[in-house]
């Protein structure tokens, strides 16, 4: 072989945390999820002068002073401008977006919309605990009705958005989900890395405080097998260790819950996970749980141009044949001579 | 200023008694914002430059786009002040009004001046015009302009027949009015008409017949000038060019220039532009320009609101471009938490605000200067930054190249003001040599500068400033945000006396750039004395001519110009000292005079007008008066405004 190949530099977890004091309650769903990063960098072969993280407001917002990399810790809401300008301004820089229900939905929900439809090539990582935690615990735009909460005594009243619908909506064109103490969250993560383009990855967070197990009914270990669906591109849509699986309703035109018989998933109508499929994706996400599992993993991986790749031709071709000749710019138009 | 009828002859007819010829002619076109008033507005202007003539003019314009036809509120009007002298106001009152319609007619006639000349379109005052300006009876019939030099006849009719051979349908043909009316004018002006012949060859050269139409149209209202048809109401006029330095000149508005500045900026710091905007009126027209500008290494970015705007831009900052961001005021105030961001992480940006009348919606379309509290205090926290306010299109071309040497050195969002009126008006400009400008390179931290390789972010130089650290640059890692931080690690930290410590620090690197600004110069006048003037942004051009003719007339009257609004020049206190009283004109309720009583503890008496239009020459003069007529130790004597110049809206003098 003729082409050299630079050797990287083998980081471990380690070397990925910064010297920063963790500032977290004890017990949170954050700290799981700062592991699963930090693995995830070694994995991918990040080098950390290339790794930014940048995010808004909240606890999960934190999160980037506790990696060893460039970090950016913004305003409320802001983070998916922040980011754009930072790709545009140099695309080697690997991004991940850390955001949470409250800073990524309700304050910044528009420029997440945005983020999302343009298509920047990042990761975006929403951790969802149906909560406000830093402002010490009212009802977000994720929480199911009826939660109570220094803002809503009574219960809240208003419907709660579902991320990855909203992800699906407003273009994105990968839409995963997980949650902070699943062991998958590292492949998660590194799918959500592979892909080019916006990466939308909602991750469930247990807010302990405020909001405390609030997912258990499918992230404890006893209900995990009936309550979580695990998707795999080109694998059946299983679960309850394949006794269950999901099926087309062809009538309805929605999706069902169907018995399998002896592991004959075929014979069930059990569907196989096409991670290009938008139609299934948009029902995927929006699976009335209880009915049915909670459906994690890569729910959509669809690849489009990017973004910054977009500017960067359009730009090319405005740049293209013409000089940056200061002096002819400002002596551009019509002009007069005045003589001596 | 004179009026152009019968006492200006042109002194070109052999036999003529010695004529005056005025230093300075104002016309206003007027018209349905359908009508081509700015475009007809443009091209004269163009002409009036060829022709060597200084100028300056002033484009009003209603905020719908089109407006209901024939209605008052959709009226749009360019008005252009040039002359053989130097011109640095639209003019106060016109001398020659072109109305269109009577709309155009009734809301511009009341600013013409006595016994000037009125060229109405007569084909336009139907029964249904009439009714839609609110006129009960035809004024170019009822006697009413009689005060004014009437001369009426179908624009309308006059076009339409000069076109027939092109044939064209009835709207096409009528829409080359506005040519007509344009070649009389150049007519009226001994004006070449060859490059605007040139000029329409080529916008319409996917259309050469609307091309001819338009000639046609254009050299029909020539010759309606040259032949007998007008009689002795209308008479040519030549104004001799001003007399000028030497050089390459061209027309520049403001939008124009705040972009040129900020490509020459970014080409003296060495580096790539990111512009994050928002569509804005007055400012929008920033963005338009940058994004043509590709070449000069320039991105735009259409952001999806003003927030992700500044916020984009406050990100490429971080990334090593010059992040800049423009707005007018509503904009601006929604930018205000990503500006104290700027402030905290200590990251260069320039901020532009194209100043419109407020407060909220406010006056989208017209100039006002009432966001001078804003720029220099709008935002939580103690927040400082520096300000910098440009006082003409060309000026604004300087500004930009100041605000970004300021935002690169000091490691700080820089506010640019200009407003409605800068953006829009248009004057000659000497073009600049860029060999001439000054270098000021920015150097990125390439290797850790604390001790045993530690990146200390926060770590402030001799004049307080921290070092700028690129993101992917090997071994510099480290993380910022809006938390206060820790002295030159710049950790999260929010003990009490961090905080303390931080924000002196804030406040003094900011302070300390009055070291690094040009000393305050006097624009005109002695360096003390009774009165001085002191303005700042485009009130300039109204400042300079009533401080020129009150100083023409012996009244002990200087003229202060600020750039530097924010921090202000370290010598301003002790010039102001010099003077018995301090005046300061400005298009809001009196903000910077509060800035200067509060820094200087002097008594700074203000001049106010919030009415859309700027400041006209006569109302500064007459305030001038003031000082000189009913005060104490009033050595200057009766000094009467210039009772020839009617000011069109109260200036209040409070």
């Amino acid at each position: 072989m003729n082409a050299i190949t630079p050797i990287k530099p083998a980081t471990t977890p380690k070397d990925w945390e910064s010297d920063q004091e963790v500032r977290w309650c004890p017990g949170c769903g954050d700290y799981a999820i700062l592991k699963a990063v930090q693995r995830v960098m070694p994995e991918i072969g990040a080098d950390p002068a290339k790794t930014v993280f940048v995010s808004g407001i909240g606890c999960s917002s934190r999160f980037p002073y506790y990696m060893a990399t460039y970090g950016f810790h913004t305003i409320h809401g802001r983070a998916p401008a922040f980011v754009t300008g930072i790709k545009l301004a140099n695309p080697e820089l690997d991004i991940w977006m850390v955001t949470g229900d409250g800073d990524g939905l309700s304050i910044g929900g528009n420029h997440s919309m945005h983020l999302l439809r343009r298509n920047l090539n990042c990761q975006i990582m929403l951790f969802n605990n149906e909560i406000y935690g830093l402002t010490k615990g009212q009802a977000s735009p994720t929480s199911r009705i009826g939660t109570p909460s220094p803002s809503t005594p009574t219960g809240s009243v208003d419907r709660p958005a579902s991320p990855c619908a909203f992800a699906l909506g407003s273009g994105a064109r990968f839409v995963a989900r997980g949650y902070d103490t699943s062991k998958h969250l590292v492949s998660v993560l590194k799918a959500a890395h592979a892909h080019q383009g916006a990466a939308f990855i909602e991750i469930f967070q247990n807010c302990i405080v405020y909001n405390k197990d609030v997912f258990a009914d499918f992230t404890e270990k006893a209900v995990a097998d009936t309550h979580q669906l695990w998707l795999t591109e080109g694998a059946p849509m299983l679960f309850n260790k394949g006794t269950q699986g999901i099926a087309l309703d062809a009538g309805q035109l929605t999706l069902k819950v169907v018995s399998v018989e002896s592991g004959d998933w075929q014979a069930a109508g059990v569907i196989i996970h096409d991670v290009t499929n938008r139609s299934v994706a948009h029902m995927l996400v929006e699976l009335p749980f209880g009915a049915f599992p909670m459906a994690l993993g890569v729910i959509y991986d669809d690849p489009r141009p990017t973004y910054e790749a977009a500017v960067a031709a359009s730009d090319a071709g405005a740049r293209a044949g013409k000089s940056n000749n200061l002096a002819k710019l400002l002596a551009k138009g019509q002009t007069w001579n005045v003589g001596e | 200023m004179t009026t152009i009828l019968d006492e200006a002859d042109a002194g070109h007819a052999p036999g003529n008694v010695r004529e005056t010829v005025p230093e300075a002619v104002v016309v206003r076109f007027a018209g349905d914002s359908g009508d081509g008033m700015q475009l007809t507005g443009g091209q004269f202007t163009l002409s009036t430059a060829l022709a060597g003539n200084d100028l300056a003019t002033f484009p009003d314009f209603p905020a719908e786009i089109r407006a209901p036809q024939g209605t008052l509120f959709g009226v749009s009007a360019f008005q252009i002040n040039f002359g053989s002298t130097e011109i640095t106001t639209a003019g106060d009152a016109p001398d020659v009004l072109v109305a269109m319609n009577p709309a155009a007619l009734k809301t511009n006639v009341g600013a013409l001046k006595p016994g000037g000349l009125i060229i109405a379109d007569s084909g336009e005052f139907s029964k249904r015009n009439l009714d839609k300006a609110k006129y009960a009876a035809n004024p170019l019939e009822d006697g009413s302009l009689a005060k004014w030099t009437l001369l009426a006849f179908d624009i309308s009719a006059l076009t339409v027949e000069a076109v027939k051979p092109f044939g064209l349908g009835n709207k096409d043909a009528l829409r080359c009015k506005n040519m007509w009316t344009l070649g009389l004018a150049l007519w009226m002006f001994e004006r070449d008409r060859a490059p605007l012949i040139a000029w329409l060859k080529g916008k319409f050269a996917k259309n050469p017949v609307l091309a001819d139409a338009n000639i046609a149209a254009l050299n029909a209202g020539h010759a309606y000038g040259e032949t007998a048809e007008i009689g002795g109401q209308i008479k040519k006029l030549h104004l001799e060019p001003v007399p000028a330095a030497p050089g390459l000149y061209r027309t520049v508005n403001g939008a124009e220039a705040v972009s040129l500045g900020l490509v020459a900026g970014a080409q003296l710091a060495g580096l790539p532009i990111f512009f994050g905007g928002y569509p804005i009126t007055p400012a929008s027209a920033i963005l338009h320009h940058l994004a043509k500008l590709k070449e000069f290494g320039v991105t735009t970015f259409q952001a999806e609101d003003e927030i992700a705007a500044i916020c984009s831009a406050i990100g490429a900052s971080w990334a090593g471009q010059l992040g800049v961001t423009s707005s007018s005021g509503p904009g601006i105030a929604l930018k205000g938490e990503g500006i104290g961001l700027a402030v905290m992480t200590e990251l260069p940006l320039v901020i532009i605000n194209s100043q419109r009348g407020g407060p909220s919606t406010g006056l989208p379309t017209k100039t006002e200067q009432s966001d001078l509290y804003q720029a220099v205090y709008g935002r939580n926290g103690d927040t400082p930054l520096p300000v910098v306010a440009a006082r003409s299109p060309s000026d604004a071309f300087e500004c930009a190249i100041e605000a970004v040497r300021l935002a690169v050195q000091f490691m700080t969002p820089v506010m640019l003001l200009t407003d409605g009126y800068i953006a829009n008006a248009a004057e000659p400009w000497l073009v600049p040599d860029p060999a001439g400008f000054a270098p000021f390179p920015v150097s990125f931290l390439a290797v850790a500068n604390g001790a045993d390789g530690k990146v200390l972010p926060y770590k402030r130089d001799a004049r307080g400033v921290r070092p700028w650290i690129k993101p992917g640059t090997p071994g510099l890692m480290h993380r910022i945000g809006g938390i206060e931080k820790a002295i030159d690690s710049g950790d999260l930290d929010y003990s009490a006396d961090v905080h303390q410590a931080q924000t002196d620090a804030r406040k003094a690197k900011i302070d300390g750039i009055a070291a690094h600004v040009p000393a305050q110069a006097v624009s005109s006048g002695n360096t003390s004395g009774k009165l001085v003037v002191v303005g700042w942004g485009s009130t300039f051009g109204p400042i300079h001519q009533a401080v020129r003719r009150a100083r023409a007339k012996g009244v002990d009257v200087a003229h202060i110009h600020v750039r530097h609004i924010w921090p202000l020049p370290a010598n301003l206190g002790e010039l102001l000292g010099g003077y018995n009283h301090i005046l300061v004109p400005e298009m809001n309720t009196g903000q910077f005079k509060t800035v200067l009583r509060d820094q200087f503890l002097v008594d700074a008496r203000p001049l106010n007008k919030v009415s859309g239009q700027p400041f006209t020459i006569a109302e500064i003069e007459a305030a001038i008066a003031t000082f000189f007529d009913s005060i104490p130790g009033n050595e200057g004597g009766e000094v009467p405004a210039d009772d020839t110049q009617l000011p069109t809206t109260k200036a209040a003098n409070t």
